[in-house]
């Protein structure tokens, strides 16, 4: 108990240091450098009403430009991380990400379908979270109402079924798009990105992000019974599929907020929540805000490394796959142990 | 306590076993034998709930199982399932923990008495040395003492145990079976289900013989375990001896 207990303690500290560097190092560097002094004056000025003079193009820097988007990538990491932790146990699958039944392909769905209509950006946003949601109850429809013995199951084939065919909408309307137009817009938007990210968006993410996570939040030792097998967990006075439809609900919540927002970034919510639980064990109270953190500081990480690797902005899930691949087969030939 | 009346069970849409009457009393230990695919699982899983009964009834206390909620059930009847593996690395005394859950709140997490009656569990199964453990890491024979200990920390009065020696090495068989007997004498009800009828003979105070989708007796052990019905449920020739049961090619050597 106590030799796990401080183990946890000291990932929560590294994982709370590390999130501060990196949110320091985001405000820092880019194209328009900010001095570190500079960027402790905007926010004692900010925060404490402290005096400190400060040339108009360096707030407008931190806060106009930098600002939106470094809160945009903690907020992304951090409910594609607690969506995908949600996930992985509930599926008792730690290969699992939270676009399991789909909600990241209905998004794009969503999104390809309002670029494709030539709608505006608040439309195409709100087409992607409508197309998540909708995905996801589909599934979650059809996947239920199967009369299989295994509910997980059915959900799962229902999900890769219904993802197919999603896909197959996605492909139709690239081969109809206007080739120079909505085309290229359409492959930017599938690779996701936060340099489009503006402060409204972001009070709505947060606000849907926050839904999502009360329920998992309250929730979190009955999460834990959703890793047995069905029968243990009811045996035990849970009622699973009440609970699973809660956690499938707000997963999804978070998922398509996020990705309604910055398209769609990979990677994250299935290898984070694997760290930490290799860091803190698979409790899920302890679970939850350990990958949170992780998710937050990754993507900060990989967006800041996307705006200032090269002359011009690499796209986030590019990047997430290629320090994401590497980093999942080390972890699936060092870890002999239980996930 | 426990009762089962006319009841028929199965899975949804076919019928696997009709009329299986029984009273489970306190402090008693009930053996249900059959042969595989008999349906030993399957009415264990109706009895608790799980399934629903296609006919007939299963009266837990003096209410029917099926108007009592799942948390209320899981305060009354413990269960121990298979052995398996788990999915996760949970510590040994998280999963004893799991117990409690019947306990708590909808959003409570673990109080200080859920930890007691833990750990008391955790005790009583001997098996303290296991508490840091990985779940996924120890043995199949200690992973099913930490389900016997779990299904304790629900407080249970009536415990049911499916195949609780199956994929026991000896030692363990004869461990799980001397913790099943002390558990009655505290004046719990176990309902366990076996492929031995040796064990049925050794610390069960009733038999249930199930085969051919029905209850083909029920009775002490000395009494219905007997060449004709073992012949009858698995289709082989024995005799008891000395209260063992002892395959025919072995006695002829």
């Amino acid at each position: 108990m106590n030799a796990s207990g401080s183990r946890g303690a000291a990932a929560y500290l590294g994982a709370t240091l590390a999130l501060a560097i990196l949110a320091a190092l985001a405000f820092a560097v880019g194209r328009f450098p900010v001095a570190v002094g500079d960027l402790l004056g905007a926010f004692g000025a900010k925060l404490f009403g402290l005096a400190y003079p400060l040339p108009e193009n360096v707030e407008t820097v931190i806060f106009k430009v930098r600002g939106p988007r470094v809160l945009a990538a903690l907020l992304v990491g951090a409910a594609l991380a607690a969506a995908g932790t949600a996930y992985q146990g509930m599926f008792r699958n730690p290969l699992v990400s939270p676009d399991l039944l789909g909600v990241a392909t209905g998004a794009a769905l969503g999104a390809v379908l309002g670029i494709f209509l030539s709608r505006d950006v608040w439309t195409i946003q709100a087409f992607a979270f409508a197309g998540g949601l909708a995905a996801v109850g589909l599934v979650y429809w059809i996947g239920s109402s199967v009369p299989r013995h295994d509910p997980l199951l059915a959900l799962v084939l229902t999900g890769i079924v219904i993802g197919t065919l999603l896909g197959s909408g996605i492909a139709l309307l690239k081969y109809l798009a206007d080739p120079y137009n909505q085309l290229p817009a359409i492959t930017y938007w599938l690779l996701g990105s936060l340099a489009s990210i503006n402060p409204s968006d972001l009070v709505a993410v947060a606000l849907l992000v926050l839904a999502g996570l009360a329920p998992m939040l309250l929730l979190r030792w009955r999460m834990n019974l959703l890793a047995l097998p069905d029968d243990e967990a009811r045996a035990l006075g849970v009622d699973t599929k009440r609970l699973r439809l809660v956690v499938i609900v707000a997963a999804t919540l978070m998922t398509a907020a996020a990705v309604a927002v910055s398209g769609i970034i990979g990677w994250i919510g299935l290898i984070v929540p694997h760290a930490a639980r290799l860091l803190v064990g698979p409790d899920f109270g302890r679970l939850l805000p350990l990958a949170m953190l992780l998710g937050a500081a990754f993507l900060l990480a990989v967006d800041t490394l996307c705006r200032t690797i090269a002359a011009i902005e690499v796209p986030p899930g590019v990047l997430t796959a290629m320090l994401g691949t590497p980093f999942f087969l080390w972890l699936f030939a060092a870890s002999r142990k239980g996930w | 306590m426990l009762r089962a009346d006319k009841l028929s069970f199965g899975f949804p849409g076919r019928t696997i076993g009709a009329g299986i009457e029984f009273t489970l009393a306190p402090g008693e230990v009930l053996c249900l034998l059959g042969p595989n695919g008999g349906g030993k699982t399957t009415l264990i899983r109706t009895l608790l709930g799980l399934l629903p009964a296609h006919a007939g009834s299963v009266h837990l206390g003096d209410r029917p199982l099926a108007h009592v909620r799942r948390q209320d059930i899981a305060r009354t009847v413990g269960y121990v399932p298979q052995a398996h593996a788990g999915a996760f690395a949970y510590r040994v005394q998280d999963m004893v923990l799991m117990g409690r859950t019947a306990h708590m709140g909808l959003f409570s997490t673990p109080s200080d008495r859920d930890r007691e009656a833990a750990a008391r569990a955790v005790g009583t199964l001997g098996i303290g040395h296991l508490a840091d453990r990985a779940f996924t890491e120890i043995s199949g024979g200690e992973r099913q003492l930490v389900l016997v200990a779990r299904a304790l920390a629900q407080e249970p009065g009536i415990l049911i145990m499916d195949e609780p020696t199956a994929s026991l090495d000896f030692g363990n068989q004869v461990r799980v079976l001397g913790h099943v007997r002390r558990l009655a004498a505290q004046g719990i009800a176990v309902l366990m289900s076996s492929h031995q009828p040796d064990h049925a003979l050794q610390c069960a105070d009733r038999a249930l013989l199930l085969g051919e989708g029905k209850a083909i007796e029920l009775g002490k052990p000395q009494e219905v375990i007997r060449p004709d019905t073992l012949k009858r449920l698995y289709g082989v020739d024995v005799r008891i001896v000395d209260n063992t049961c002892l395959p025919d090619y072995a006695l002829r050597q």
